[in-house]
């Protein structure tokens, strides 16, 4: 059999051969393959799109969350700052009050202390006043007779002003 | 490379046969890469061990006959029909013709190539099957291949979407059931050819039959779905009205026609049938050298076995590339006769 002379009976069967495998392997192979296959790819297409979409939902939402996050911090700050100015201010007010109320008693109570020193004076003065009088009257009704009589007599007198005194 | 590499062997094999009496290096180049009744496994001490398998002839003289290569051996008649030794149809089943002349009958004997082939389509149909089996039978969405699918998936969707597709276009899934088909059955026969023993061995691809019968059914699918513009093209193509009225142009674009699935059919049977040489003439290296002395025997036994790993290598890869390109230059050509493709040229 010549190399390059086709036999007619090889030709034959490898037409035949070729057929059936063709005809089967169209009808129940290749198309069920590259079917399947292309189904999967676009499986796996729109599996990557939706899961694209749920990562920039949830990129979303993790951007809300932190706006809230930071919102509510900034009110907490806000809340914090104002707290303690009105503190301060609350502080400021009873500082104030106390020091004018403080003041105030200071200046009553230097006027109860005038008062009262003038009171003692004015008494201290009738009680002075009185005494010396006493003392004269007691001192010019006595006749001074002797040196011992008027002794005693003034000695009396003090005797008599000091029980006056204590009682 | 090859070229040289296939002159050097072609010198080699010249030499080795005027020096070497007892071992017939054209009988047994043309043995290995030939067809023929039997399927030769090996002889064992002068005694030949054969698969005989069944040959299938209608003759004028003789009749229809069906029966075993085997009883054809050594020359012997059956029913008028025998293998002459010499003489233009040597290794042929012929029969006498009332006028004393030899006749070929109509032959369609299931020869070792016939054989071959249908082993390589069961094994092929075996693999394909199973794969869509299991995509018949599992939920592509939810489970990755495995096993046989697993294995062909990769190659499948390869030639699908690099060859096929790239070289089609739009609407080429029409095309991919035969294009694939082709790719695989060339594939495994030029697979099984390397495999140096039964049930591989045969030189299916490297056999211009085989060859033909794919160029053949390249060009149906070619021409059968060509569209208006490819025809067109081919018998009133856009030229000078001078080279349309003595038709040099349609002359040379039908010559074209048959020249395409001609170079298909002639690269694949080449490419086969020179690997299929160059690893035997390099096993012969040790045939051809066994009277040569001890020292350059076993010298070039050895550059031999390491040679013959290389080459078979080289078919290896070699075997995957014809596929592709047979493949290809289908899907190519396919494509220029495609109407999407001709309509978005324009």
């Amino acid at each position: 059999m010549g190399l390059v002379t086709p036999s007619g009976g090889l030709l034959f069967w490898m037409v035949v051969i070729f057929g059936v495998v063709f005809f089967l392997l169209a009808k129940f192979g290749f198309p069920v393959i590259t079917s399947m296959v292309r189904k999967r790819k676009d499986f796996i297409t729109t599996s990557l799109q939706e899961a694209q979409q749920a990562r920039a939902q949830a990129e979303g939402a993790e951007e809300t969350c932190r706006k809230m996050i930071e919102e509510a911090r900034q009110q907490q700050n806000q809340l914090l700052e104002q707290a303690r100015e009105s503190a301060r201010q609350a502080i400021e007010e009873a500082k104030a009050q106390a020091s004018a109320q403080a003041a105030e008693l200071l200046v009553k109570a230097r006027a109860d202390i005038e008062q009262e020193k003038r009171e003692a004076l004015a008494q201290l003065q009738n009680v002075v006043a009185g005494l010396s009088v006493a003392v004269s009257e007691k001192i010019l009704r006595d006749t001074l007779s002797d040196d011992k009589a008027q002794a005693d007599y003034v000695e009396k007198v003090v005797e008599e002003f000091r029980r006056k005194d204590t009682n | 490379m090859k070229r040289f590499l296939l002159i050097f062997v072609c010198a080699f094999v010249c030499f080795g046969a005027k020096a070497e009496e007892g071992f017939d290096m054209g009988e047994y180049l043309f043995g290995h890469i030939g067809d023929s009744y039997e399927w030769h496994i090996t002889s064992i001490a002068g005694h030949e061990i054969s698969i005989p398998l069944p040959c299938i002839v209608w003759g004028e003289t003789n009749g229809p006959a069906v029966f075993l290569s085997s009883r054809l051996e050594g020359g012997e008649k059956y029913r008028g029909y025998y293998i002459p030794d010499e003489g233009d149809n040597a290794g042929k089943i012929v029969e006498d013709a009332p006028d004393g002349t030899q006749v070929c009958p109509i032959d369609i004997s299931i020869t070792k190539n016939v054989a071959a082939l249908m082993i390589s389509a069961a094994i092929l149909l075996w693999l394909i099957l199973a794969c869509s089996r299991w995509y018949r039978r599992h939920d592509v969405t939810h489970e990755a291949p495995t096993g046989v699918a697993a294995l062909l998936e990769p190659v499948i969707v390869m030639i699908d979407d690099e060859v096929i597709k790239d070289s089609i276009g739009p609407g080429y899934e029409k095309y991919s059931p035969y294009l694939l088909t082709a790719f695989f059955f060339i594939l495994i026969n030029n697979l099984m050819g390397i495999i140096p023993f039964f049930p591989g061995g045969a030189n299916v691809t490297g056999n211009i039959a085989v060859t033909m019968a794919l160029a053949l059914f390249t060009f149906i699918a070619v021409n059968l779905f060509g569209s208006k513009h490819y025809f067109k093209d081919i018998f009133w193509p856009d030229v000078p009205l001078f080279l349309k009225a003595i038709p040099i142009m349609p002359v040379i674009e039908i010559i074209g026609m048959f020249t395409k699935p001609l170079s298909l059919m002639i690269r694949l049977f080449a490419n086969i049938l020179a690997g299929h040489v160059l690893i035997l003439s390099v096993v012969a290296l040790v045939f051809i050298s066994a009277t040569l002395g001890p020292v350059l025997f076993g010298s070039m036994s050895l550059v031999a076995v390491l040679f013959g790993i290389f080459m078979d290598c080289l078919e290896l890869l070699v075997a995957f590339i014809q596929a592709y390109v047979f493949t290809m230059l289908s899907a190519v050509f396919i494509g220029l006769a495609h109407p999407q493709v001709a309509e978005t040229e324009r």
